[in-house]
């Protein structure tokens, strides 16, 4: 075993901010004060008990929480391999595991008396996800959502203006996911005074891309106690997509330290990864963005590069720190997905299961049909189904379209 | 150790005026345009010269220097190339003092060390960086001033008293108040609010402080110049030279002079304050 390697994955971040040499705190001098309050007030919040009672208590009702875990029994037949089981978070109240980070960051938000939202989206299953609670709790909510993910997920467009909020599209840069958050930094940075930043993947400055990932954590943990029950065992191993990293980290978490488990993260490979794509980790090295040091895609020079996936919420040149960290160590491997695979795994899980996955998720599907084929029946694999596809069904019948003709 | 910028300072602290800082982007709208520009600007007036490293995603600016910074990257500027401008002012130049302005992500790519040397070789005096807090000091700030370059910090409004000692700690050269919480090119600086921030900055160091942010005008210079060491003016330049450009977003003769021209008055507004800060 590589002697570098730590006693555990799981105590990080160092009190700076930092997994390794990944992470950090590089923001204008305008937000750190910003960025030291939240640690503080996350940190009293972590400390309380009625926190996590009152938190515990929406998950359960208004998320409705524990998701399934449920046994893909004609996946797993049609691939022959792994016993494969899809951790339901598309059942979650919005659509996805998004709304698990939300809650928490609302309730942070709610303590600091801040009464202005904001957040970046993709997908739009973030900005959903945020402007559902702020409709819940009373809250102004405002999204910035690059362009052209306006174009492509409409339904969601019109889902989070139905709920009260306000969506920015975003016409600076490459008008994605990442001009998304160049926007909602400066509207923070703007208002800093009454406005909290809802920052919606395992990314940012610290303390966001721990607090987040605790917010996530109930994924992994829920898996760890449902396979138990389900198989009296762990699994033995587990896949997820990759935007950011949140659903990914929220499963992955709770099992760094089984070294039984092996650990797959899924990137958007796009076109291929020697043409456009999104995968930071297979075709980037580590740089600093948005208030974090992490494996991004840049030229030469530092500029930060066009990423391209067929899903909004994976079209981004960075990853969370703490997956770039994982990935040095080795702990975690990180494949990666294309579009034309992604689409088809869409439609595989439509087919057998009756479920349509987000094409984000659609990622991780793509990799097991390559995984669990290669691996004995009595494997236990997990696959973490982040989202539900209904918000790409507009997007993926033009493709279809497009390829008839 | 003194730099251009301290012995700048102290010769305009002898004229009893304050200074008139200047930004514009590097390769704006391509480099050797880009350099005519900055070599006009101390005949014009400029005191200190700001200059733009162009990054792809300035999350503290606003659409103006956006922009700007968009086009010097179209112009194919990069690093190396602003570093070769540098030396192509400090030619003609070597008392005007030059202060790179950007994000980290550049110079981390181009290698700190690497960097540091090059750019005071180039003849240049301090750096801005903007996603560069205290306390992420260990990255370039420590290793700068060793290198025998200042580290200019920014202070904000949200930069409170206990917090001051922190951000003033490893700053030298000036102290850049930043007068409002927002992004380059937004509302304008009240300048009374300004010049009690400078008062109560001036509390904690002996470093002058110059304003920046939501100046565009000679009056707006003048009144920041009285309560100020110098008044620091971006958006309104690179406005000026993207209103001067033809409709493919190229130079043309305007150019220069436009840019050159309003630093003038702007010069003449610092210059007609009635009393400088201390
Ligand atoms: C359903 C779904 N899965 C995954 C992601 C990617 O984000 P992350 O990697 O943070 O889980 C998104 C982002 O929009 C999403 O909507």
């Amino acid at each position: 075993m590589n002697p570098s390697l730590p006693n555990s994955f799981r105590t990080g971040p160092d009190e700076r901010g930092h997994f390794g040499n990944f992470g950090g705190r590089f923001v204008a001098e305008t937000l750190m004060p910003l960025i030291l309050d939240l640690e503080k007030a996350y940190a009293a919040a972590k400390a309380d008990p009625a926190f996590q009672t009152e938190m515990n208590g929406y998950l359960k009702d208004y998320v409705g929480r524990p998701s399934p875990l449920y046994f893909a029994e004609r996946l797993t037949e049609h691939l022959g391999g792994a016993k494969i089981y899809l951790k339901r978070e598309e059942l979650n109240h919005t659509g996805s595991h998004k709304v698990n980070n939300v809650l928490g960051q609302i309730m942070v938000a709610r303590r600091m008396g801040k009464k202005r939202i904001i957040a970046e989206t993709g997908a739009g299953q973030h900005g959903v996800a945020t402007a559902t609670l702020c409709a819940r709790f009373g809250l102004e909510c405002v999204v910035y959502m690059g362009a052209v993910d306006v174009a492509r997920q409409a339904p969601n467009v019109f889902r989070m203006e139905m709920l009260g909020a306000k969506v920015v599209p975003v016409q600076s840069g490459t008008r994605t996911l990442k001009d998304a958050m160049n926007e909602a930094l400066r509207d923070w940075v703007t208002n800093v005074h009454n406005t909290f930043y809802c920052i919606g993947t395992v990314a940012g400055p610290h303390p966001y891309p721990m607090m987040v990932r605790d917010f996530q954590l109930v994924i992994g943990e829920e898996t760890r106690k449902q396979m138990q029950e389900a198989e009296g065992r762990l699994p033995d191993s587990l896949v997820a997509c990759i935007g950011g990293g949140s659903n990914a980290m929220g499963l992955f978490h709770p099992f760094l330290d089984d070294p039984s488990v092996e650990i797959f993260g899924v990137e958007a490979a796009g076109h291929g990864l020697t043409q456009l794509h999104a995968a930071s980790i297979a075709g980037g090295r580590p740089g600093v963005l948005h208030g974090n040091r992490t494996y991004l895609l840049m030229d030469d020079d530092g500029q930060i590069q066009d990423a391209h996936s067929i899903s909004a919420g994976l079209d981004y040149p960075g990853i969370g720190p703490e997956h770039s960290w994982l990935h040095q160590t080795g702990r975690v491997t990180y494949l990666s997905a294309t579009d034309d695979e992604a689409l088809a795994a869409f439609m595989l899980l439509s087919r057998l299961e009756g479920i349509p996955p987000a094409l984000e998720s659609a990622h991780a599907i793509a990799k097991v049909t390559e995984l669990a084929p290669k691996r004995p029946k009595d494997h236990l694999m997990v696959v973490n189904l982040s989202g539900r596809g209904d918000k790409d069904i507009p997007q993926i019948t033009e493709i279809l379209k497009g390829k008839k003709q | 150790m003194t730099t251009r910028i301290d012995a700048r300072f102290a010769e305009l602290a002898k004229e009893g005026r304050s200074a008139l800082v200047t930004f514009l982007m590097a390769g704006d709208p391509d480099p050797a345009t880009s350099l005519n520009i900055i070599k006009a600007l101390p005949r014009a007036g400029a005191d200190i010269i700001e200059i733009g490293m162009p990054f792809t995603d300035p999350m503290a600016d606003g659409p103006s220097i956006q922009a700007a910074g968009l086009r010097a990257l179209k112009g194919g500027m990069t690093l190396r190339k602003t570093l070769e401008m540098v030396r192509g002012f400090r030619n003609e130049d070597n008392a005007t003092p030059l202060v790179l302005m950007g994000y980290y992500n550049p110079i981390y790519i181009y290698g700190v060390d690497k960097f540091l040397i090059d750019a005071k070789t180039a003849g240049v005096d301090g750096l801005i960086i903007v996603d560069l807090p205290p306390e992420e000091d260990d990255e370039l700030c420590i290793p700068a001033l060793k290198a025998g370059l200042n580290f200019i910090r920014l202070a904000t409004p949200t930069t409170d008293d206990k917090r001051l000692p922190a951000v003033l700690a490893n700053t030298s050269g000036f102290v850049y108040y930043v007068s409002i919480t927002g992004i380059t090119g937004a509302a304008a600086a009240d300048s009374k609010v300004a010049g009690d921030a400078v008062a109560r900055i001036k509390r904690h160091t002996k470093l002058p402080v110059c304003v920046g942010f939501g100046i565009r005008t000679p009056q707006a210079a003048r009144a920041i110049a009285e309560k100020a060491n110098g008044a620091v003016v971006g958006t309104a330049l690179v406005d000026a030279l993207r209103d001067s450009l033809d409709t493919k977003g190229q130079a043309t003769t305007k150019t220069v002079a436009a840019v050159a021209d309003l630093v003038a008055s702007l010069a003449q507004g610092v210059r007609g304050a009635k009393q400088a800060a201390e």
